[in-house]
């Protein structure tokens, strides 16, 4: 039928594009907005009587006035670095200035490294000249509302910008430097400046260097020198940790007063996480706004870019936006804490539950008997746990982040197996008694190493804390606490935390004189940092769950309130008057969809204990209304009651008729008597009410019953659909065509059949396109033709509309006869048969036909 | 009314070739109550032995129960042949971990066959089950018992969906015993570190089957709604596959955030959160909210188009 294949059509469509075209649609919606650049050459502090030009670039957003951002680059970069972010956040709608550091790039000058003198005075300047432009909104005249942001060499500029110009409103830093002494000469024991970070240290050097000729290339010549004696006594002097501090925002933390991003990556032996804390602290002491991150990624990791940006954009977007809330909540990205969909592990984030800072700390039992380590002469051979710049290379190699140690230079202590999982978040302590032998000074390196229960040993982040002691007495063992760097791990149950202090390590400068060291535990806990939070993922769960929760309550509402309201309906419109008979069927009309009207304007009733015969050429609408009797369709207009009730699809009165309409349904699968059983028992009525052995005896199968039907020939599905019909000999019997693939002997039978059912009080409705079978058949007869009512009567009426009949051998003669008597007559064709009656109607086609039943005008048909 | 019996010529009559019926309609007198409730129509137990009876039926079970011999057979040679000594093996660490034993060979197996078998398994369960008898045409017989047409979805899905859970069930309950006998029984190992007791690992695989069921939900009520719209088994099972298969492909476009977290099969995985230390409930919570809402809807739409549906089948 092309009208439900349409529907079905339609419907599988709209779910289609309701699942795939919303989220595109939306998607497409949000086009980015056109971003204007503008690069050009802005004026900065000259240098050494010379004048000194940045290279910029501004990005204008749609809307101007805006607020501004200016963006800074890592070390050894370029404003080009910065044009994706710049963009980003431009179609948010900042005016975006990305520019080139002195010494870098096309910009002039020499490095400074962040010096307040050169690089801070430069970013001051653009504040300046952002102060100028008309596109940037303007706090007060020469005051513009402006955030700095940048990574690394960038984020170390923006704290020290934050600290020197008042102008700045926002800050983001990403990781940066608190201290460049501590961060090159670490000690993690406390105290004066510790061990040469020499392999960091050289490549930094040579990444700006290198860009220029000569030993020291674009960098200043103080600081170069400076630089070169250090590293090549692996001792820092005075010169150069006066460069440092006076690069290092650590000494100006209090003058910040703009709120402050600081994020640090996890994955970073330059700059590890306990230099942002240092900032944090710093900035949070005298109650300026502060947001930590601990992201993933860092100096020795890949960085997902589209995440800083993202970071940015939450945070600028309160301060300079003024829209939205200002989150000051500690979040911290934990590795291999998920699942993704593709099995593999993911990071998470966790957000802390007090903000910054609120770590505690948690004892971990360490055992380990005093251990004497050698450290060898020149430093070598060395352990490796990370070279910069190789960490990728590393963590893709053969064996990922298990460190390479040398036996004899390593001393261990382990905890027990943990008995329940353990967040490793921050910075652990130890406390350590050190006695050095033949030296007065010490360089150690310890590190929290974590060993699974299969005996796999994973050094976090391969980061390791360097030890340098000064002033020992031979023999003599000192206490020293130790800061561990700060990791983030999700430690398990069941596995172990081992504390190794080894003697060498390859990215440091050890001393070239071999010693030994005995190293004892000076306590016998390591204290764990951790924190407690939970994980994040943006937005309210509990909604999505009331949501769907009420969702089933208000489908299983609609679902009693239409039965409650079907079962009051059909209370109300019983007719007791026709209780009695079995089908009045009054002007019903069927149209489809399409606009074909199938049933048109169609009155006749049936009473008890006839056999009607419904005849009509194909698509008189024979079918259309047995499946209205039957409830399967709804009539367009007009009304169908069965034994007084009114039919719609499920009314109870439907299980007095027998049906089989349009040919067989049977469950292809099961065998005859199994179709015959289970429809019987989705009936759900008493097993004995189903009189299955006469049913089975009129379908005539004999053995076949027990035979798959898919085995079945037409006339036996046929036969059986029947039977099924008949199963609990039901008042009324309603058959479609039910002789269609009989043989003559079977159709006989089934005549006979009909005929004493019918004599048993009960009724039967059968529709036939075939004349004879209609009249054998039938006690009275319902013509119809192209959905409307031909003509209505017991087939004697029917038959014999032109009253009596003669029949003579001779008309000529008996016309003369007749005339000779006085008797007018004329011979007219002999009405023999229901056939003549139906062509001659249906031949008349739309000539009304009206039949006489007892003097009354029964029906008629309509124009 | 004459019995047209009587107005028969002798010769026309047939003969009757079936006495004992002939008799027996004679013998009949007239019925009043003939014992019809619609609350009795069409039980579970006839509709579940009507399903269970169906070649699909059974060949789906054989699949759900064939399938974790096949993947542990093929982990059984695979480490023969490269003699892999499993540890830091890499790839997702479910795998690497699937021959662990029968808990970690069970949530393999689960992860393997949640985004695509198990899908295809429930839309067979749910969009066959009204389109197929609408294919036979036992639809309108079954109407014209009448089973009230509420009441005939209502039956139908509660097989369906029993079926559909119990191969949610079936799955990984057999896996675990499969991984047991090829494995040996040694407790769960979490892929984020760690083991599991044999209480919690049961808790969690019961977490895990529940999620994954209440994710069929949304196939289900999917695969149902098609199933009433059209005739075609097919169509409907088909249908359902291809939207779900439609869904997993945009969601692996990641410009389309934010609004692929509606996608119905967004959070189809996110039981993986109940195999870390800490069970992470948030995903898991959305994921069965958006699985409520999608079905609420698509069930309402099922009933809503079922009752006013003219059955022309």
């Amino acid at each position: 039928m092309p009208r439900g294949w349409r529907a079905r059509r339609g419907a599988v469509a709209a779910a289609v594009l309701l699942v795939v075209a919303v989220p595109i649609t939306a998607s497409t919606l949000s086009s980015p907005p056109e971003i204007n650049t503008r690069s050009q050459l802005i004026p900065g502090t000259p240098e050494a009587g010379t004048a000194v030009e940045l290279d910029t670039t501004v990005y204008l957003p749609e809307a101007t006035p805006a607020p501004a951002i200016l963006l800074a680059h890592g070390f050894g970069g370029s404003k080009g670095d910065l044009d994706s972010d710049a963009r980003v956040l431009a179609e948010d709608g900042y005016v975006v200035l990305a520019y080139t550091a002195r010494g870098f790039g096309r910009s002039g000058g020499l490095i400074h490294l962040d010096a307040p003198a050169y690089e801070v005075s430069d970013a001051s300047k653009l504040i300046s000249y952002l102060a100028t432009m008309r596109e940037v909104s303007q706090d007060a005249p020469g005051d513009p509302r402006v955030g700095v942001a940048g990574a690394s060499y960038g984020g170390g500029l923006a704290l020290l910008v934050g600290a020197y110009d008042r102008r700045v409103d926002a800050l983001a830093a990403d990781i940066t430097w608190n201290d460049l002494s501590q961060a090159l000469f670490p000690n993690f024991a406390g105290g004066q400046p510790g061990v040469f970070k020499k392999l960091w240290a050289g490549e930094l050097f040579a990444s700006a260097a290198g860009n220029k000729g000569g030993a020291c290339g674009r960098f200043a010549p103080d600081l170069c020198a400076a630089y070169q004696k250090a590293a090549r006594t692996g001792e820092p002097d005075a010169s150069i940790l006066k460069l440092l501090s006076a690069s290092s925002p650590a000494g100006v933390l209090k003058r910040i007063t703009a709120p402050t991003l600081l994020s640090q990556g996890q994955q970073d032996s330059l700059f590890p996480l306990g230099e942002a804390d240092a900032n944090a602290r710093g900035i949070a002491a005298d109650g300026t706004p502060v947001k930590v991150i601990w992201r993933s990624g860092g100096h020795d990791g890949e960085d997902e870019t589209a995440d800083r940006v993202q970071d940015l954009q939450a945070w600028f977007a309160p301060v300079l936006l003024r829209r939205g809330e200002v989150d000051l909540s500690f979040d911290v990205v934990v590795p291999r804490s998920g699942i993704s969909s593709t099995g593999r592990t993911v990071s998470q984030n966790l957000r802390v539950d007090r903000g910054y800072p609120s770590a505690r700390t948690q004892a971990v039992g360490l055992t380990g008997q005093a251990q004497t380590i050698d450290a060898p002469a020149g430093g070598n051979p060395a352990a490796l746990t990370s070279v910069p710049g190789l960490g990728n290379l590393l963590r893709n190699a053969a064996a990922p982040s298990t460190p390479q140690r040398v036996r004899g230079q390593v001393a261990k202590f382990a905890s027990q197996p943990l008995p329940s999982a353990l967040l490793v978040a921050g910075s652990s302590t130890v406390d350590l008694q050190v006695t050095a032998q033949g030296a007065t000074d010490a360089t150690l390196f310890a590190s929290a190493h974590h060993v699974t229960a299969d005996g796999t040993d994973r050094l976090p982040a391969g980061l390791v804390a360097p030890i340098r002691l000064t002033g020992l007495t031979p023999g003599v063992a000192r206490k020293v606490t130790v800061k561990l760097p700060g990791v983030v791990r999700n430690l398990p149950a069941g596995d172990r935390l081992v504390l190794e202090v080894a003697t060498t390590d390859l990215a440091y400068q050890v001393p070239g004189s071999p010693r030994s060291y005995t190293i004892a535990l000076a306590g016998t806990t390591l204290a764990v940092a951790t924190v407690d939070g939970r994980v994040l993922r943006a937005g309210q769960p509990w909604i999505w769950l009331l949501a769907g929760i009420a969702a089933i309550l208000l489908l299983l509402l609609g679902a009693l309130m239409a039965a409650v309201r079907g079962r009051r309906r059909r209370r109300r419109t019983v007719v007791d008057e026709l209780s009695g008979v079995p089908v009045v069927i009054e002007d019903l009309v069927k149209e489809y969809g399409d606009g074909y009207r199938a049933v048109d304007h169609v009155s006749f009733r049936v009473e008890r204990g006839q056999v009607v015969g419904l005849l009509g050429p194909n698509g008189a609408g024979k079918t259309t209304t047995l499946r209205v009797l039957m409830g399967l369709i709804r009539p367009t207009s007009g009304a169908v009651h069965v034994f007084g009730e009114p039919v719609e699809a499920g009314a109870p009165v439907l299980s007095r008729i027998g049906a089989f309409i349009e040919g067989p349904g049977l469950l292809p699968h099961l065998s005859g008597r199994e179709n015959l059983r289970l429809f019987w028992a989705a009936t759900g009525r008493p097993p004995q009410d189903a009189e299955f052995d006469t049913a089975l005896e009129i379908a005539g199968l004999g053995e076949s019953v027990d035979r798959g039907v898919k085995t079945f020939s037409h006339g036996m599905r046929q036969r059986l659909a029947i039977a099924q019909a008949m199963l609990g000999l039901p008042e009324l019997l309603v058959l479609d065509e039910p002789t269609n693939g009989l043989d003559p002997l079977q159709i006989a039978e089934m005549r006979e059949v009909l005929r004493r059912y019918a004599e048993t009080g009960r009724t039967v409705v059968i529709s036939s396109h075939l004349l004879a079978e209609v009249e054998q058949t039938c006690s009275h007869v319902v013509v119809m033709h192209k959905g409307r009512l031909v003509a209505v009567g017991s087939v004697a009426e029917i038959a014999g509309v032109g009253g009596m009949q003669l029949k003579v051998e001779n008309p000529e003669r008996a016309r003369e006869i007749l005339a000779a008597a006085g008797v007018e007559s004329r011979t007219v064709p002999a009405r023999r048969s229901l056939e003549d009656i139906f062509i001659e109607m249906v031949g008349a086609d739309s000539e009304a036909v009206h039949i006489h039943d007892q003097g009354a005008p029964m029906t008629k048909a309509r124009q | 009314m004459t019995p047209r019996t009587e107005a028969l010529r002798p010769e026309e009559r047939p003969p009757p070739t079936r006495r004992g019926v002939h008799v027996k309609l004679m013998q009949l007198t007239e019925v009043r109550d003939n014992g019809f409730r619609p609350e009795r129509t069409l039980p579970v137990r006839v509709e579940l032995v009507r399903q269970l009876r169906r070649r699909r039926t059974q060949i789906a079970a054989l699949v759900l129960l064939v399938l974790p011999i096949i993947i542990a057979l093929a982990f059984k040679v695979s480490s023969n042949t490269s003699s892999g000594s499993g540890q830091g093996s890499t790839g997702p660490p479910l795998v690497s971990l699937a021959t662990r034993g029968a808990m970690n060979f069970a949530l393999f197996t689960e992860f393997a066959s949640v985004g695509f078998l198990l899908v295809v398994i429930v839309a067979l369960f749910c969009g066959d089950t009204v389109a197929s008898e609408a294919n036979w045409s036992s639809l309108r017989y079954l109407l014209a018992i009448p089973v009230p047409r509420t009441r005939l979805l209502r039956q139908k899905l509660i097989v369906a969906l029993f079926l559909s859970f119990g191969a949610n069930l079936l799955l990984p309950t057999w896996s675990f015993v499969v991984g047991g006998g090829f494995f040996g029984w040694a407790p769960g190992q979490s892929p984020l570190g760690g083991t599991f007791t044999t209480a919690a690992a049961l808790e969690r695989m019961l977490i895990v089957v529940g999620y994954a069921s209440v994710q069929s939900l949304l196939v289900a009520a999917l695969a149902f709604l098609l199933s009433v719209l059209t005739d075609a088994p097919l169509g409907a099972v088909g249908g359902a596959t291809m939207l779900v298969v439609v869904s997993n492909i945009l969601d692996s476009i990641p410009p389309l955030d934010p609004y692929r977290q509606f996608l119905p099969t967004y959070f189809q995985h996110s039981w993986l959160d109940a195999l870390g230390q800490d069970i992470v409930w948030d995903d898991m919570m959305r994921g069965t909210g958006l699985a409520l809402v999608y079905s609420a809807v698509f069930f309402a739409l099922a009933w809503w188009r079922f009752q006013k549906k003219d059955i022309l089948s």
